[in-house]
């Protein structure tokens, strides 16, 4: 069984671009990654496009669908009516590189700027006890793969580029919060979060939620902890008069 | 000359997956300028898509677990064709270099009592894998990325590697080029660490994702190095059979360790028909007996779910063979029928995410339809146990890459720990070996500009063809005639084919131009799969016996006398044709041949 698919792609580089339009062959169960294969195969051999497992796992072949910030191989070609034109293009909030892929060396300057996890001592025979349900926390938040897509449609920084330099993006509010909900890590990152981080820029519009392909609840689990957190500490009016009066210094 | 980029380090580490990380960690925490160079952004390696677990003695859910009997079990996994010193370093690391993990912020699962989780695998013993669900690789990458990155180490990402540089008869550093703009690159270095992972691509049905074009093994067999067991190749029993584009994608056997079962089309367990000799005594032979080992290991034996994988893939494609397989050529791995929908979306998620999403199959109402892929490459690179040394100086190799920790058949849950165990080894050893040079090598500007010259030759060419084609051709060749079962003129035939395909590669021909190309970079990447999959071809062929992940139609059994005792070594000639020779198994100590005798 194969079908023609109506393919509109962006093709271009930092100079210029515009779509190309092309008709593939598509058969069952494709996702959109086989068919930009196909393209690259039989008529553009150097059309570009950054993937790596081809299985949801590493999160690198991220793009907008129609639209929509989706991986490409995670997306199958049976979600869309015959003959309907679909549109691909790259991921809008990062500079463009060249066709389908961008730079997103943003997100890993960002990562640098997390203080590494330090861990509590261990116990008296060298390792440490944490129970099932302290690690779960955590461990939705590293389920993350880290395709940027939450980065990509976040309004702070997708229509506001001159943000980037003071908001650090859900990815890293998802990093922060997994650090500070990690049962044996002992640094303060609330500043950070705060400050540098900029979390307070957030209006929780949950487009990040939306669009994440782990269905973290980025917003609600992430986000929201952090934010009260950071509140707390930093605009709690009785903690802040507590802090005056009982301060010693 | 034309316009490079010049770097100088003390180590360089070329792969950035769970070796190549945990490499440069160790490399830079000696004190060695380091830097590490992959052909993808940090954190995609093919390390990520490891799902079932890291296997290691922690002795956390069966006491009685404890390095022998990982070291056994690994070293009979592997058909005893294993390097016993990397076994047992391996057997004896592994613990330490899991909680390691744990303190650098990996979260494993729990124990009732806190302690790290250990889940059933095929060829183990005892419960063994420490895991996250079934996503490990992604924790451990990303336990040892966000380690690395406040480590000093400098990241050289979207760059790949194409040569070696020599000095003498020393490795000297590398030759790359970036993808992004394909602009050139020279590393000067004292050092090098192979840790590129495995020759999937060469492939049609493979697991391993892109980046598994050989490049490791390739480069140290250009640079003089020696190949070993390259005859050994993994076929997982259980990959994704449809749809047709995700054939190959790898069904963890953490849903047998958790208790799954294989089918024939008659519903029949059919692996109780597939019991080899060498395993008999261990391995239960009723479906009660199976049944009740999950819970109750010292009354019963082990499913034969779980023999090792090469036993399980051949069984499968006897079965299909014989007409007894699923709708699309495969068979049936069911866990919905024996274990709750909760269990199965705790313990197996990305399983349920990836049948849902690819399949629309629910694993927890349906079975699932598998059968073999392409999944690893036992042999490698020649290296010392303790070191990771190749037999060039100046040169290491761990993972993947390396060969002789695994013999003829790894073990699942034994490549996890083998990148950290050896990762580290191979970390250390650069930067005691780096020290050591009093000084820097000198950069040969005719060695690096003959390198660019043909790198860049596939634009030269007008008539050429291009590069996908022969890549299909090579990916065909190699899946149907050097396959999970191989003979004679079948592999006589691929040899043949693989030397047309190299004629027609010297010809290959690229469109656009050096900014990212895809069609350039697969066009450089075909030079490595040719040599891996002619060294795999000529080692299959010499190997006359069937040994873990070989298999011979022509000579079925083991030959323990005339084989058991040798490795197949791949090395390059004078003339620049590729050598099949063999060589003796290191010998095992008296002490440790004891644990065999039982």
């Amino acid at each position: 069984m194969s079908e023609t698919a109506k393919m509109r792609v962006f093709r271009g580089d930092t100079e210029s671009g515009d779509w190309q339009d092309y008709e593939v062959e598509v058969e069952e169960g494709q996702v959109v990654l086989d068919v930009i294969h196909r393209i690259q195969a039989t008529q553009a051999p150097d059309l570009a496009v950054r993937w790596n497992c081809k299985a949801g796992k590493c999160g690198s072949c991220s793009a907008e669908i129609n639209g929509e910030p989706r991986l490409m191989c995670m997306t199958r070609m049976n979600l869309f009516e015959v003959g309907e034109q679909i549109t691909v293009a790259p991921m809008k909030t990062w500079p463009l590189i060249r066709d389908l892929v961008t730079d997103v060396s943003f997100n890993y300057e960002v990562a640098k700027t997390i203080p590494a996890f330090k861990p509590r001592e261990p116990e008296a025979d060298g390792t440490y006890r944490m129970m099932q349900e302290d690690v779960e926390r955590g461990q939705e938040f590293r389920k993350c793969i880290e395709c940027f897509l939450c980065q990509n449609v976040c309004h702070v920084i997708r229509d506001h580029p001159e943000n980037k330099p003071e908001f650090a993006g859900p990815r890293f509010f998802v990093r922060l919060a997994e650090l500070e909900m990690h049962p044996l890590d002992t640094e303060d990152r609330l500043e950070l979060a705060r400050k540098d981080a900029g979390v307070g820029y957030c209006n929780i519009t949950k487009c990040c939620t939306e669009v994440c392909p782990e269905e973290i609840h980025i917003t609600d689990n992430a986000i929201i902890p952090l934010k009260e957190r950071v509140a707390d500490r930093y605009f709690d009016p009785i903690r802040w008069l507590g802090s005056k009066i009982f301060s010693r210094r | 000359m034309v316009d490079y980029e010049r770097h100088d380090y003390d180590v360089i580490v070329i792969g950035a997956g769970g070796a190549g990380l945990r490499a440069a960690i160790e490399a830079s925490a000696q004190g060695a300028r380091t830097a590490l160079i992959c052909k993808s952004l940090l954190g995609k390696a093919h390390t990520v898509m490891a799902e079932g677990g890291i296997a290691a003695a922690l002795g956390n859910v069966w006491p009685q677990d404890n390095w022998e009997v990982h070291f056994r079990d690994t070293m009979r996994g592997g058909k005893m064709l294993n390097n016993w010193r990397m076994a047992q370093l391996h057997a004896q690391e592994a613990p330490d270099r899991v909680r390691e993990l744990e303190e650098w912020g990996a979260l494993f699962d729990r124990t009732g009592d806190g302690r790290i989780l250990q889940r059933d695998f095929g060829g183990h013993r005892y419960a063994r894998l420490a895991h996250v669900g079934d996503r490990t690789g992604l924790e451990l990458i990303r336990t040892l990325q966000q380690h690395a990155v406040h480590n000093g180490i400098d990241v050289f990402m979207e760059c790949t590697v194409s040569r070696l540089l020599k000095d003498g008869n020393r490795v000297s550093g590398a030759v790359a080029y970036w993808r992004e703009s394909g602009n050139l690159l020279v590393f000067n270095a004292k050092s090098v660490v192979l840790a590129t992972g495995g020759i999937g691509k060469a492939f049609a049905v493979t697991s391993n994702s892109w980046e598994y074009t050989g490049d490791g093994h390739a480069l140290a067999y250009w640079a003089g190095a020696e190949l070993i067991d390259m005859e050994c190749v993994q076929f997982h029993p259980t990959g994704m059979v449809w749809p047709p584009s995700v054939r190959g994608i790898l069904v963890t056997e953490g849903v047998r360790g958790d208790g799954g079962t294989l089918r024939n089309s008659d519903d029949k367990r059919f692996m109780f028909d597939y019991i080899p000799d060498f395993f008999r005594a261990e391995t239960a032979d009723t479906i009660e007996e199976a049944d009740g080992w999950y819970e109750d290991k010292e009354n019963n034996r082990r499913t034969p779910d779980l023999l090792p994988r090469d036993e399980v893939a051949r069984a499968i494609n006897a079965e299909v063979k014989a007409g007894r397989g699923s709708p699309h050529g495969g068979v049936f791995l069911d866990i919905a029928s024996r274990r709750s929908t909760d269990y199965i979306r705790r313990r197996l998620p990305s399983m349920y995410h990836q049948f849902k999403q690819l399949a629309d199959v629910d694993i927890t109402a349906q079975p699932m339809e598998v059968g073999p892929t392409m999944h690893y490459i036992m042999g490698g690179i020649r290296v010392e146990a303790d070191t990771a040394a190749t037999t060039v100086p100046g040169l290491f190799a761990a993972g993947e890459c390396a060969g002789g920790m695994h013999g003829a058949n790894r073990l699942g849950g034994n490549s996890l720990s083998d990148l950290v165990v050896f990762g580290r080894r191979a970390g250390l050893g650069a930067a005691q070996d780096a020290a050591a040079q009093v000084t820097g090598p000198e950069a040969d500007d005719a060695q690096v500009e003959e390198i660019f010259a043909e790198m860049r030759a596939p634009f030269g060419r007008e008539d050429g063809e291009g590069p996908y084609d022969i890549q299909r051709d090579l990916q065909e060749t190699m899946n149907s005639l050097v396959g999970i079962i191989r003979t004679e003129h079948e592999l006589l035939q691929a040899r043949e084919q693989i030397d047309a395909l190299k004629q027609r590669a010297t010809n290959v021909s690229v469109y656009g131009h050096q900014q990212y190309n895809p069609g350039w970079h697969l066009a450089m990447d075909l030079q490595a799969l040719l040599t891996v999959s002619e060294a795999t071809a000529r080692a299959a062929n010499i190997r006359e016996e069937s040994r873990g992940g070989h298999t011979r139609d022509d000579y079925p059994g083991p030959n323990d006398t005339d084989w058991g005792t040798r490795n197949v070594v791949i090395s390059q000639g004078v003339d620049g044709a590729m050598e099949v020779s063999t060589s003796p198994l290191p010998e095992m100590p008296a002490e440790l041949k004891e644990l065999f005798e039982e």
